[in-house]
């Protein structure tokens, strides 16, 4: 069987879905409906999709080898991009919503305060895969230095997860159950490498 | 810099006509915020509804939409989520209900909220500032905490008060959670709650404390970020030593004993400079003691309130 390619149903239903997450915030917003704290409640919407979605990239290499489907790789794609448009929502709604462009308490921020610290620090990482997830970027890079580069994401997205641990007031459960899936995933990967070796 | 600060005011700044005047400003405020709130401007505007108050002190500032004040709450009782507690509050029973006053007080005792409720109750506008960074402005409705503790008449000894929210495992969903340590407590020293700011409400615009709001009395410290302002209490105790609080236990490199609002001490991991008004779209920057300095600021000459926050 040939291998699919481009923009085939399966992909185009995938960006559908994806979209939806912002389409119901955008819908809530002229519903009046995103409750007392509109701008807390984007800010988070968008770092909380833009965190299970990367999770969810995540999970596609270990699903795809477990349930032999070769194919679901391609949904990384797709979802990796996804999910740093969302950080990246997320981020221009903290710089305009949420601080109204006050780049002096932004900077200060980003420096004192470590949750911003590594969430920055995981979105200035993802810039660079998003920046070489297109088929030009991958055959100038080659293989295997595109797939090193990538392998950026198993240290993006615990930073991601910690981001979200440290600005958590006092109830880390979901935290910590975010952090529980990713290991997980990083583990089979940790495994696999392993039994390959021996 | 800018910083627009109206002066906070109390009956005796103000002729009655002006207390007239103000309350019509009030009103039209409210009614101004237009589309979809209209039921909440209504409610604004009867100003003493179940229960008749006088107001003694007050900001001009437009007070938030009812909707957000009793619907948007920390109340880790019932939920860490702050949507929570109006779902779940309505399961606590508030009637009947007694404060129990007790330690280092020649009269200890214990005072029924229907006797508390007959007393003179004042109205006065507060500012509320959260330590997670937002604000409202509440009409509560009280009696002055100084008068409660006059009543057991500390002796001199006492120099610190602690207080005690209701432990009901049955009726609070959240305690099943041990996030804090349940009951929740706080404290106060004894010249700070002897303050005239600091308030035991018993209701909120003009009817009694909704559940959710720490029904059927609870603390308002204004100055202090709004944990400190302990919710359906039923036990005030007059102590000689600084008593445990809730937040300072649970984390106390982030939540002193004293936490009054200083936009100069963040918290470690988040800014206190600025904060959000419910209810608008720009940050405003954050005042000494939550704007109430001239009232609070004696209470802590000398003391290094980096090293007591
Ligand atoms: C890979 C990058 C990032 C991920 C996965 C991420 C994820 C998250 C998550 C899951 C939340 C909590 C949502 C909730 O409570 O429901 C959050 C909140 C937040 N994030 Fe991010 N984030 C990232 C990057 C950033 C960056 C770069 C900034 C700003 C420079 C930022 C600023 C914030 C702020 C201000 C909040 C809200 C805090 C609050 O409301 O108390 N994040 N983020």
């Amino acid at each position: 069987m040939k291998a699919k390619r481009g923009f085939t149903p399966d992909i185009a239903l995938i960006c559908g879905l994806c979209l939806l997450p912002v389409l119901w915030l955008v819908w809530r917003f002229f519903q009046n409906d995103l409750g007392v704290n509109p701008i807390e409640t984007v800010v988070r919407q968008l770092g909380v999709w833009g965190l299970r979605l990367l999770v969810l990239g995540l999970a596609l290499t270990p699903l795809a080898r477990l349930l032999r489907q070769g194919w679901l790789i391609r949904w990384r794609r797709p979802i990796g991009l996804f999910a740093f448009g969302y950080v990246t929502l997320h981020l221009l709604s903290y710089v305009v919503i949420d601080q109204y462009f006050d780049w002096a308490q932004i900077w200060s921020d980003i420096l004192k305060r470590p949750y911003i610290t590594f969430g920055m620090a995981a979105f200035v990482l993802l810039i660079q895969l998003a920046l070489t997830s297109f088929n030009a970027a991958i055959r100038r890079l080659g293989g295997v230095g595109w797939r090193n580069l990538h392998r950026l994401i198993y240290v993006i997205v615990p930073l991601g997860a910690l981001h979200y641990f440290l600005l958590v007031k006092a109830d880390k459960t979901m935290p910590m159950v975010y952090a529980a899936i990713i290991a997980v995933l990083l583990g089979w990967r940790v495994w696999e490498w392993a039994r390959k070796k021996v | 810099m800018l910083i627009r600060h109206a002066p906070d005011l109390t009956e005796n700044d103000v002729t009655p006509k002006d207390i007239y005047v103000r309350r019509r400003e009030i009103m039209a405020a409210g009614i101004g915020f237009g589309l979809g709130l209209a039921g909440t401007a209504a409610q604004a505007a009867q100003v003493t509804g179940k229960l008749s108050a006088r107001r003694t002190f007050w900001t001009n500032e437009t007070p938030t939409d009812l909707e957000a004040v009793t619907g948007y709450n920390n109340f880790y009782e019932f939920g860490t989520d702050k949507l929570e507690p109006v779902k779940y509050a309505s399961a606590l029973t508030t009637r009947p209900w007694t404060v129990k006053l007790d330690g280092d007080c020649a009269k200890p005792q214990t005072v029924d909220i229907e006797t508390l409720l007959k007393g003179a109750l004042e109205e006065r506008i507060y500012r509320l500032r959260c330590v997670e960074g937002w604000s409202m402005v509440i009409p509560w409705i009280g009696i002055p905490l100084a008068e409660v503790i006059k009543r057991a008449e500390p002796l001199s000894k006492a120099k610190y008060v602690a207080f005690e929210t209701a432990l009901r495992p049955k009726e609070m969903r959240g305690v099943s959670d041990r996030i804090l340590q349940w009951p929740y407590v706080e404290g106060l020293r004894m010249d700070e709650a002897m303050n005239p700011l600091a308030l035991l409400a018993v209701g909120l615009y003009g009817d009694l404390l909704p559940n959710q709001n720490g029904a059927p009395i609870r603390l308002v410290v204004p100055w202090k970020y709004g944990f400190k302002s302990i919710k359906s209490i039923v036990r005030i105790s007059f102590t000689t030593r600084e008593p445990p609080t809730s937040w300072n236990r649970y984390a106390p490199r982030e939540y002193g004993f004293y936490s009054n609002v200083n936009p100069q001490v963040d918290h470690p991991r988040w800014s206190q400079a600025s904060e959000r008004r419910i209810g608008e779209f720009k940050r405003r920057p954050t005042l000494m003691f939550n704007g109430y300095a001239d009232n609070v600021a004696h209470l802590y000459a000398g003391m290094d309130l980096k090293k007591y926050y």
